[in-house]
């Protein structure tokens, strides 16, 4: 049974991550994610110290607004302080991050997490931490529900409004152009990556979420044409490096997160060999046989 | 040379255009009247894109404003197309030609609302009248660069607006294509589009266009081709930046100094 | 400040190598760091610096000790391979730089991670300690591991001060760097392995997980104090000696604290000062400037506005209210007021029981205001063709910021004009020096 929550759990990570990671790979800002998801950390952290508890809200709304703050940051430092965005980038996150652990080591006591945990989470936890109803039956795992309302969240997000983010992203001159805001919807998809890694942190730690923003898409981006069929691929590959993970880790006894990462490795890995169109030797093929498609 | 017209397509007034506080563009004043093909024509580096993304709004001016139909963009916005330059944009995102096509029809359609039969149909007809309805499956990213251009085309088509805004719609397309799209913008003229382009050819913009913006940091002239398509004012469009012009942009620039003066 | 250097310098003469040597990695690190920021591959030392740690372990777990020169090797060559990947990723598939850095920096650390956590379960007796390269813990440097990784570090300072003008011009301009006949693929190569070099000392200090603020953010403080390049490297890698120093001295003072982090801290805040106070760049300069532009608008338009009126009366020197120049010039009434007190502070104008007056500098000054913005009038409507409506808003900016040769070579270049387009006189400075200006000064 714990493997199927832990199981669970890698898998709601992975598809609200990979469906928005669909859009940062796309819009080559995969590693504004990663940024995204080092810079929750001291928001995480504030927000235990002044919640005192875990409540979900508090957690959610005020790291998710630290998720936020940072792209701003990264936007502001590149534009109105002329550094590159690459600079800008690596500037911001590490000193949030670095915040984030001086201050989870100097409340160590007040705060429910540990150091090395902000890299790799808890993920063996989750089942430990279960919700009951008034009548004392077992609901599963606090952490599944959380994720699983995020993820909902995500999937509206996505559905809803599938036609100003894809035209946002493919071209966002012609989207501005016609009247969709970009800035609008760069901080909705900001401020949803914000809102699931932070609820993915806990869990799975920092790396992991950088791992299922980026390589489920990526994967999924070498194997179709298609936005729809990407996004949904995504999520199968982040549920097979989710189980797969979980297997590797329990054989060679150990970190979970970092073994899901792997095996998402592996997956991309497997897509850059044998992708019928983008793989490797499917290129090489077609370069020497056919040489470039012909002009019109 | 500077002819103006009465009800003009599009009326820039005074618009002055800075990156980083370098004007790039000088006090540019000018109107296209309706009905025209109209060519904007200039050396690199003359603000020829800088103009237009300015006139859709996508890049804040020093001073003036864009006007289409005596309305301001954003009252109009649905009449008004733009096409972007093909390098703009990263051809490997996952959409195939249709896709692209349909993102046309996304300017009628509300805040999350999705795109319908009707508009599906819509599209692939504008995509038919450039051509491409062989390749309307195809990922975007295996179409040549001509095809490519097309399916931009195909796309402005779709919005089904009065004036046309396209950034070098003829770069790096064949010969045939070209005569193709050029016959194709001039049917839009004939039913009574205005279609303003960039572009870099002199030798093809006389036969053409029938309206010509010559464009250098500042505008050189403006008005009918027979009148604009002098040996005197391509030399002057041609022949190099104002001196003056440039250092005075520089010394805004280090100097941190707005090219206008905030009023109050 | 005295206490730190004694905790530093006297207590433990081992405590003298470790802040040696932390000064060195630290140094080291933000020097090719530097170069790291210019040729945009900033992240991509992020990706290496996570990627060394399955070095590390993989060096463990193969000599099971945890000799520096073990794991040295073991870290080259993970670091290594990551670069190696992320550019055949990029440059053979169709997924993007950022994708595949972000790919490449999750999958080695998380195998580092993984690694980690079975040697740790194996509960193998050395195995304490391998955690300190995530969050780096300079104090627990032996004096075998600051010579190693001093000497690594001195080594990279030596090469880049050998080779700085290579890779000065590579970072500037690749192809002109081909062009004089540099070998660029030879130097890419030197760089890229330097930059693996200076993750691997560099994470001794603070750890793989914020090894990046050691590249980025010394070059990217440096970046707003200079133009130049020599000056940029040799910033940065004293903010490095900062950061390094300050590593030495948490991770002995107060060993149960991280010391990356408070790295990474220290040497932010030397950003964020750079950001705010670096003269040109920084913020605060930035505010003066600006004061200092709107100032010399409102000083200059007044001067223009009384100029005017005097030329309207032929009579530079008649005493005019605060209300008729207020009438004359639209602006806020306080910055008129405070414009006017400043101007006859540095002796422009005069008060007077019931008005102000121009001093002959102030009708000079106003005089070439004037003229600039005339000239510039002209020039618009010869070279832009603008309508004479149209040339008035232009001139008011740049009246004021043309120099003393711009407005010589405008003047020659339009051919000294009598007259501006709406025909107001252009008052050239030759002819005010005809006219004898006795009467202005005692009026
Ligand atoms: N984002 C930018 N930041 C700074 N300067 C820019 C930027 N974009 C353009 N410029 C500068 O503005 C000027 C005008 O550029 P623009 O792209 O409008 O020229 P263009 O006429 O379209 O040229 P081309 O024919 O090459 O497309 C050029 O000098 C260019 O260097
Ligand atoms: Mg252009």
């Amino acid at each position: 049974m714990d493997a199927f929550w832990i199981i669970l759990t890698g898998s709601l990570v992975a598809i609200s991550c990979g469906t928005l990671g669909c859009y940062l790979v796309l819009r080559k800002m995969a590693m504004v994610g990663d940024a995204i998801s080092h810079a929750v950390l001291p928001g995480i952290v504030l927000a235990f110290l002044f919640s005192g508890s875990r409540d979900p809200f508090t957690m959610l709304l005020g790291a998710g607004a630290v998720g936020l703050l940072s792209t701003f940051l990264i936007e502001t430092i590149h534009r109105r302080g002329q550094l590159q965005e690459d600079a800008s980038i690596g500037v911001v996150f590490t000193f949030l991050f670095a915040v984030g652990v001086i201050l989870i080591s100097m409340y160590a006591g007040q705060v429910d997490l540990d150091q090395d945990c902000v890299l790799y989470g808890e993920i063996a936890y989750v089942p430990l931490d279960l919700l009951y109803t008034k009548s004392g039956a077992s609901l599963g795992p606090r952490t599944v529900w959380i994720l699983g309302g995020v993820l909902l969240a995500v999937i509206a997000l996505v559905s809803f409004a599938y036609k100003e983010l894809a035209a946002t992203t493919f071209d966002s001159q012609f989207a501005a152009a016609i009247g969709i805001s970009t800035t609008l919807w760069h901080y909705a998809l900001m401020g949803a990556v914000s809102l699931t890694t932070v609820a993915s942190f806990e869990s799975v730690g920092a790396v992991l979420v950088v791992a299922f923003l980026v390589i489920p898409p990526a994967t999924a981006f070498l194997l179709t044409d298609k936005l729809p069929v990407m996004l949904g691929l995504s999520a199968v590959v982040g549920i097979l490096s989710a189980a797969g993970g979980y297997a590797l880790a329990v054989a060679i006894d150990g970190s979970i997160a970092g073994a899901m990462a792997v095996v998402g490795g592996a997956e991309f890995a497997l897509a850059l060999l044998f992708s019928p169109r983008y793989g490797i030797p499917a290129r090489i093929k077609r370069k020497t046989h056919e040489e470039l498609p012909s002009v019109s | 040379m500077i002819i103006h017209v009465e009800n003009p397509a599009l009326e820039i007034h005074n618009l002055t255009v800075s990156y980083h506080r370098k004007p790039v563009l000088w006090d540019i004043d000018l109107t296209v009247p309706q009905g025209t093909l109209a060519g904007i024509i200039g050396p690199n580096g003359a603000g020829k894109s800088t103009l237009i993304k300015s006139v859709m709004g996508l890049l804040p001016a020093d001073s003036g404003y864009a006007q289409m139909f005596g309305e301001p963009l954003d009252r109009v916005r649905r009449r008004v197309s733009y096409v972007p330059q093909r390098e703009s944009v990263d051809w490997d995102f996952p959409a195939s030609a249709l896709d692209v096509a349909l993102m046309g029809r996304y300017a009628r359609l509300g805040l999350f609302r999705r795109p319908r039969a009707a508009d599906r149909e819509m599209a692939m007809d504008c995509l038919k009248k450039v051509g491409m309805d062989g390749f309307a499956a195809r990922q975007i990213s295996q179409l040549s660069g001509g095809q490519q251009q097309r399916v931009f085309l195909a796309r402005a088509l779709a919005q089904d607006a009065d004036l046309y805004l396209m950034d070098e719609p003829f770069a790096g397309i064949d010969a045939a294509t070209e005569a193709a799209v050029i016959q194709l913008l001039t049917e839009m003229k004939q039913a009574g589009k205005t279609v303003i382009v960039v572009h870099h050819d002199l030798q093809s913009a006389a036969d053409y266009f029938d309206w010509i913006v010559l464009l250098n940091m500042r505008l050189v002239a403006s008005g009918p081709t027979d009148q604009i398509f002098t040996q005197e004012l391509l030399e002057r469009a041609y022949g190099g930046r104002l001196n003056v012009l440039s250092q005075v942009g520089e010394l805004l620039q280090k100097q941190q100094f707005p090219a206008r003066e905030r009023k109050g | 400040m005295d206490t730190i250097l004694d905790a530093l310098m006297l207590s433990n003469p081992n405590v003298r190598y470790v802040v040696f040597g932390s000064v060195l990695l630290g140094c080291a690190a933000a020097v090719v760091g530097a170069f790291t920021v210019l040729r945009k591959r900033s992240l991509v030392g992020d990706a290496v610096a996570h990627s060394v740690l399955p070095g590390v372990c993989g060096a463990f777990l193969v000599t099971q000790t945890k000799h520096p020169l073990a794991l040295l090797i073991g870290a080259f060559i993970s670091g290594w391979l990551s670069l190696v990947v992320i550019d055949f990723i990029t440059r053979k598939t169709r997924v993007k730089e950022d994708s595949a850095i972000g790919i490449v920096l999750s999958v080695f650390f998380g195998a580092g991670i993984l690694m980690l956590t079975a040697i740790q379960q194996t509960g193998s007796a050395a195995q304490s300690g391998l955690d300190k390269f995530l969050f780096g813990k300079a104090a627990s440097m032996l004096l075998d591991d600051v010579m190693i990784f001093g000497g690594v570090a001195a080594l990279l300072i030596a090469i880049v001060a050998l080779f700085f003008k290579e890779f000065f011009l590579l970072s500037f301009d690749r192809d002109f760097a081909r062009v004089i006949g540099l070998r660029v693929p030879l130097l890419d190569l030197l760089l890229s392995t330097m930059t693996v070099l200076a993750v691997v000392v560099g994470i001794q200090a603070v750890g793989v997980v914020l090894m990046a603020a050691l590249l980025i953010t010394p070059a990217a403080a440096a970046r707003y104090w200079t133009e130049r390049l020599g000056i940029m490297v040799v910033l940065a890698g004293l903010f490095g000696m900062m950061a390094g120093v300050t590593g030495a001295y948490i991770s002995t003072a107060a060993p149960s604290m991280p010391t990356g982090p408070w790295i990474v801290v220290v040497t932010s805040v030397v950003f964020l000062l750079s950001v705010l106070f670096a003269p040109r760049r920084g913020v605060v300069a930035q505010a003066v400037r600006y004061k200092r532009n709107r100032t010399q608008i409102t000083d200059e338009n007044i001067l223009k506005a009384l100029y005017q009126m005097g030329e309207s009366a032929s009579e530079f020197t008649t005493v005019h209210s605060t209300e008729e120049i207020h009438g004359h010039r639209r602006m806020q009434l306080l910055t008129l007021q405070q414009g006017l007190a400043r101007l006859r502070r540095q002796g422009y104008v005069e008060h007077h029981h019931r008005g102000w007056c121009l001093t002959s500098e102030g009708i000079e000054r106003g005089k070439r205001v004037a003229r600039l913005h005339r000239l510039w009038e002209v020039y618009l409507s010869r070279h832009l063709h603008l309508a004479p409506d149209h040339v008035h808003d232009s001139a008011e900016s740049i009246e004021h910021i043309l120099t003393p040769e711009l407005e010589e070579q405008l003047a020659s270049e339009l051919n000294y004009p009598e007259v501006d387009p709406h025909n107001s006189p252009i008052p050239y400075r030759k002819k005010a020096k005809q006219k004898p200006e006795t009467g202005t000064r005692n009026a």
